[in-house]
This record gives C-alpha cells, sequence and structure tokens, in this order.
C-alpha cells in the first residue's frame, strides 16, 4: 500500500491517452484520472481501472453515463456525465407560446408527465395573475398524487430489479399499467397527457373514473403490502440496500437533494407542507422522513410515500366540489371549442392567444410544486409580451444526481446500481 | 415563521449596505453587487435569523438589449424559516462575463454553476471543475473555432450548421 502514490496507471504510458485527451471528452477523463482522492482502501488487488459504465446500461435508468475508477472492486472516483438526452428546451421555450411549452413537460420527467403539467401551469399562473376554479384545483391535487405513486411504484420496482428482484417489478408495473387506464380515461393519453391548461385543466373528470379510481385506490394497500412483503425481510434484499449509499442529513442538505432522498436522510422537507399549494393545506398527511440515510431509508420513504398519497386521494375524491374546471378570464385564458363557434367575443379571444398567447405583466416568478422526485420548478421571466424571455426548468433528478459521486465513492462497484436506483433519476428530466 | 424581508435587509446591510429590492406576485429579490455576493451568501447561510441553508438553483438572464448583458439568479431556500428568496447579480462585462463562484459557500452550486457556464458562457472564478454540463466539449463555431453557448440571446434555434457532426448516412 506504500506505494500507492508512485502506482502509475498503466494507460499514461502510452499513447493512448494522448489520443483521448484529443477527443471529444478529454477533460473528462483528465477529471477521473487526477490523483486527489480521498479513499484510501486496503485491497489485495493492487491495479487500478477506469470503467465506463452507460449511457447504455439498464442500470442507470436511460442515458446516464457514469465513469468510475476502481481499485480492485472499490470506487475511489466517480465522475457521472449528463447530457446524452439534451434536447434544449429551454432554448425552445424562448421561441413558443407559454400555452405551446405545456406539451413539451410531458417529455420532462416522462413517469410522471401529470405533475410537470400541473407544475408548468401553476408558473405560468402565478406569472400571469390567473385564479383557476377550486374544482380545477382539487383535479390537479388528485392528477398529480396519481402521478406520484405512478412513479413511486417505477422506482420500487425497478430499484428492486437493479439489486436482483425480479417479481416486484412485474407486480408495480402491473399496477401502473391500471394507473394508466385510469390516466388515459382522465386526459385521453396514456404518458404525453398535457393536461392542465393555464386557468384550469382541458376536460373535466367524470363520475365513473372516480369510480374506477376508487375501486383502485381500496385494492391498493393490499398489493402494496404483498410487494413490501417479498422485501422486507429478504436478507439479499437488507444485505444490498441497508447502509449503502449513506448521506447524513447536514451533507443531505449541502447537496442539495430534495424530494424523497433528502427526506430519507431525515430532512422534513415537503413544498406541500412547508409551502403550501393547491389546496394541500386542507387535506392531512404525514411528511415521511427515515434517519437511516441509505438506499433502505430512501426505499422506505418512497414506499410509505404511496401509502399518504392514497391518504390524500381518498380526502381529495371526498372533498372535491362541483364547477367548472376552466377559469373565466378571457384575455388569458383559452375559451372552449363550442363557445369559441358559438360566440363573438370568445372568438377574438381566442384568435388573440392563439396568435399573441397569454402575457404576463413584466417581471420574473418561481414557482415549484413538490413532484415524485422532488422540487420540480420553474423560473419564468416575462418582458411582457406571449412568449417568456427567459424559462428555466429546475429539475429535481439532476440536483440529486449530484449527490451520486458522493454516494459511490468508497462503495463497492455493485452498490453504484443500488445507489442510482435509489436516487431514482430520470434522464428526460435531468437533461431537459 | 417566515423570514421578513426587513430583517434580510438589516443581516445584509454591514456587508452591501442598502440594499435594492424588487417584490413581484410575492417572490422577493435582493440586488447584491458581484464583490459582496460570497460574503453576503455566507452571512444568509450562517446567521441565525435567516440561515438560508438549500440552495435551490442558480441560472443566468440573458439581457441582451443592456449595456449590463448578463444577470446571475440565485434562489435560496431556508429549511428552518420556511422561506424562499432570489439573489441577482448584475455582471457589467459584455461578452466575457466573470463571476465569483458561489461554491465557496454552497458545495452544490458546482453543478448549477457548471451548467451555467455551458449554457451562458460565464466563468466562475475558483470553481474546481469549470467545464462543459450538457454540450460536448467540442461544441465550437466550425468557422471561427469559438466555444458556442446555446442559451445566449444571439444563438439561433435552430442551431450552427457544422457545429455538432451528424453521423453518416448509411449508405444502404
Amino acid at each position: 500500500m506504500e506505494n500507492r502514490e508512485n502506482t502509475i496507471l498503466p494507460v499514461t504510458n502510452t499513447s493512448t491517452l494522448e489520443r483521448v485527451r484529443h477527443v471529444r471528452q478529454s477533460k473528462m477523463v483528465q477529471r477521473i484520472l487526477d490523483k486527489d482522492t480521498t479513499v484510501l482502501v486496503d485491497d489485495p488487488l493492487e491495479n487500478e481501472m477506469v470503467l465506463n459504465m452507460g449511457p447504455q446500461h439498464p442500470a442507470t435508468h436511460g442515458v446516464l453515463r457514469v465513469l468510475l475508477r476502481i481499485d480492485g472492486e472499490t470506487v475511489i472516483k466517480c465522475v457521472p456525465e449528463l447530457g446524452y438526452l439534451h434536447r434544449g428546451f429551454e432554448k425552445l421555450a424562448e421561441n413558443m407560446t407559454y400555452h405551446e411549452f405545456i406539451p413539451h413537460t410531458d417529455r420532462l420527467d416522462y413517469i410522471a408527465p401529470l405533475s410537470n403539467n400541473v407544475a408548468i401551469a401553476m408558473a405560468i399562473e402565478k406569472a400571469a395573475g390567473v385564479e383557476i376554479p377550486e374544482r380545477a384545483k382539487w383535479i390537479r391535487m388528485m392528477v398529480c398524487e396519481v402521478a406520484r405513486i405512478s412513479s413511486h411504484l417505477l422506482a420500487m420496482g425497478c430499484h428492486a430489479m437493479d439489486v436482483g428482484a425480479l417479481t416486484i417489478f412485474l407486480w408495480t408495473f402491473g399496477e401502473r399499467e391500471k394507473l394508466y387506464d385510469i390516466i388515459e380515461q382522465i386526459c385521453g393519453a396514456r404518458m404525453t397527457t398535457s393536461y392542465t391548461r393555464v386557468g384550469g385543466v382541458s376536460n373535466d373528470v367524470d363520475e365513473a373514473v372516480i369510480r374506477q379510481l376508487r375501486t383502485w385506490m381500496n385494492a391498493f394497500p393490499a398489493i402494496l403490502k404483498d410487494c413490501e412483503s417479498l422485501m422486507l425481510r429478504n436478507r439479499i434484499f437488507i444485505d444490498r440496500m441497508a447502509g449503502v449509499g449513506y448521506v447524513s442529513r447536514d451533507k443531505a442538505i449541502a447537496l442539495g437533494m430534495t424530494g424523497p432522498c433528502l427526506r430519507g436522510s431525515g430532512v422534513e422537507y415537503d413544498l406541500r407542507r412547508t409551502m403550501p399549494y393547491l389546496n394541500y393545506d386542507q387535506v392531512d398527511f404525514d411528511v415521511i422522513t427515515h434517519n437511516d440515510g441509505d438506499c433502505w431509508g430512501r426505499f422506505m420513504v418512497r414506499a410509505q410515500e404511496m401509502r399518504e398519497s392514497v391518504k390524500i386521494l381518498h380526502q381529495i375524491l371526498d372533498k372535491m366540489p362541483e364547477g367548472p374546471v376552466m377559469a373565466d378570464n378571457p384575455n388569458k385564458v383559452m375559451p372552449r371549442k363550442g363557445e369559441i363557434y358559438t360566440k363573438m367575443e370568445e372568438l377574438i379571444s381566442d384568435f388573440m392567444l392563439i396568435n399573441y398567447g397569454t402575457m404576463p405583466p413584466k417581471g420574473e416568478v418561481y414557482s415549484a410544486i413538490e413532484s415524485s422526485k422532488g422540487e420540480l420548478g420553474f423560473f419564468i421571466v416575462s418582458d411582457g409580451t406571449g412568449h417568456p424571455w427567459k424559462l428555466k426548468i429546475r429539475s429535481p433528478s439532476t440536483t440529486n444526481l449530484q449527490a451520486l459521486k458522493f454516494m459511490a465513492e468508497g462503495s463497492m462497484i455493485s452498490d453504484v446500481v443500488s445507489i442510482i436506483g435509489s436516487i431514482d433519476p430520470v434522464m428526460g428530466e435531468a437533461d431537459k | 415563521m417566515a423570514v421578513t424581508k426587513e430583517a434580510i435587509c438589516e443581516v445584509l446591510a454591514p456587508i452591501c449596505g442598502t440594499v435594492q429590492t424588487v417584490e413581484h406576485h410575492g417572490d422577493i429579490t435582493f440586488l447584491i453587487d458581484k464583490g459582496d455576493l460570497i460574503e453576503a451568501g455566507h452571512e444568509l447561510k450562517s446567521h441565525p435569523r435567516t440561515l438560508f441553508n438549500l440552495l435551490i438553483d442558480i441560472t443566468a438572464i440573458d439581457q441582451y438589449r443592456r449595456k449590463n448583458r448578463f444577470e446571475m439568479v440565485y434562489i435560496l431556500f431556508s429549511l428552518d424559516h420556511s422561506t424562499r428568496i432570489r439573489l441577482k447579480v448584475p455582471l457589467d462585462e459584455y461578452d466575457e462575463p466573470r463571476c465569483p463562484s458561489f461554491t465557496a459557500v454552497y458545495e452544490n452550486a458546482n453543478w448549477y454553476e457548471r451548467e451555467t457556464y455551458d449554457m451562458y458562457g460565464i466563468i466562475f472564478d475558483g470553481h474546481p471543475d469549470l467545464r462543459r454540463f450538457y454540450m460536448p466539449e467540442d461544441f465550437v463555431d466550425p468557422e471561427t473555432g469559438d466555444p458556442l453557448y446555446p442559451l445566449r440571446k444571439d444563438f439561433p434555434v435552430m442551431g450552427i450548421q457544422g457545429s455538432l457532426p451528424i453521423p453518416e448516412k448509411n449508405p444502404m
């Protein structure tokens, strides 16, 4: 071990590195090869190597690329690299009206598109100063919670699959399929929902769908219990999860994590509670936290949050009032098609809205919701025209992924898979 | 309890003097000079009356038509007081803006600043690892060889031909 300082990587002596320096990721390679490593591990295998994981790796949940410098099986340096799914949504947003941007948010976090729709609509409404009707608020809360359960189910199933338990994956996907059926009946599409509009939601939820949702909600806790019973007392599963990827409370805050990752480290930060939006101050629920700070803690937070979401859904369906689902604000809110064809005033405002868009007053607003991954925020700079001057997406997946480096360094290479699963990144959102 | 605007101004007063504030739709923004940024950040993070311990996001705004083209935006949150504020720092250079790195105060500023550098070309002095975030390292103008920053207002939406090599077409 004492000659570690003098150990030269085999690759540095050859012309390979010179060649690699000149190709695209030269700075990235330098980053992984620099010597300021903090972890020294006594390992019988003396040679270090650089391993490239992704971007086409099933365990990276999309196109995340991670460069690992490993000593034996221990990760001593980890460099995550993003941008393989970068589509430039922020640039596109500057060249379209606010309304036109709503479908693009479906492609951000494509596991829970409904909560993205709600987040962008709320940000535009805050910028434009539009009040939405009560029923629309409750419907938005409902779809947010459905999206949260759907996303957590996927996180749970994929995380279990990453560590080798395949059955859970099939079970949770069966449940997601039922949720997709309900979502399809609510907004006509399974994934590309585009459900919200500026000033409300695109269409009302009818009684049959609510009945179907109630049936599902009554059956779901038992199924969740079945899923958990396969894992929570499973020795292999616990060994792969407990104590892996530990982040302390203070470190989690310093790394800027939000959502289940932060709550898994014992910080009670949930925007539904700390800064209530919509009608979340009128429903009763617990903010789930775990003090473990490891993969197990984050997993358990997600599992229990699904129960809380079902609890919230029951209250929402009980409290949802009757009424319109779109605000009556002809200057800013698109009128319904039936009115456009029959009324002159609506035809004029539709013409103006299609051509010039909703025009918020000059100024900057930031609005955020608690999506399933964490704090999903939109920062809108308006210059008074129908196009945003700037629209910044604060995506929770990016910020949570920043913690990957800290969690992975010093752990075993197989734990990296488990850690990525516990962060639950969606690359559509992380890469924007 | 939420921290009031006046309390934050009082905390910042020894560092920045009188702080200009902007309020729009309930969001409070504090305008801070570039030179005071790091000190003000430390103070806001550690002062018991504010305790802004969570850095939510960093971004920049390209005010193309103004003389001071770029503005930095910092969104901070206080877990103890449940308050969200924004700091705004105007940068005075037009073409090659520089800003002190916020990583000295908040560790997670690392990736946010890399993203801002990638998109706007703002150089952060003292950043530990300033390289491209989303775009490839060789994202340059094919004619002049200057690096391109896609979110600047003078970058066309359709992109610049030849800046990103397209794979060759399959001869089949």
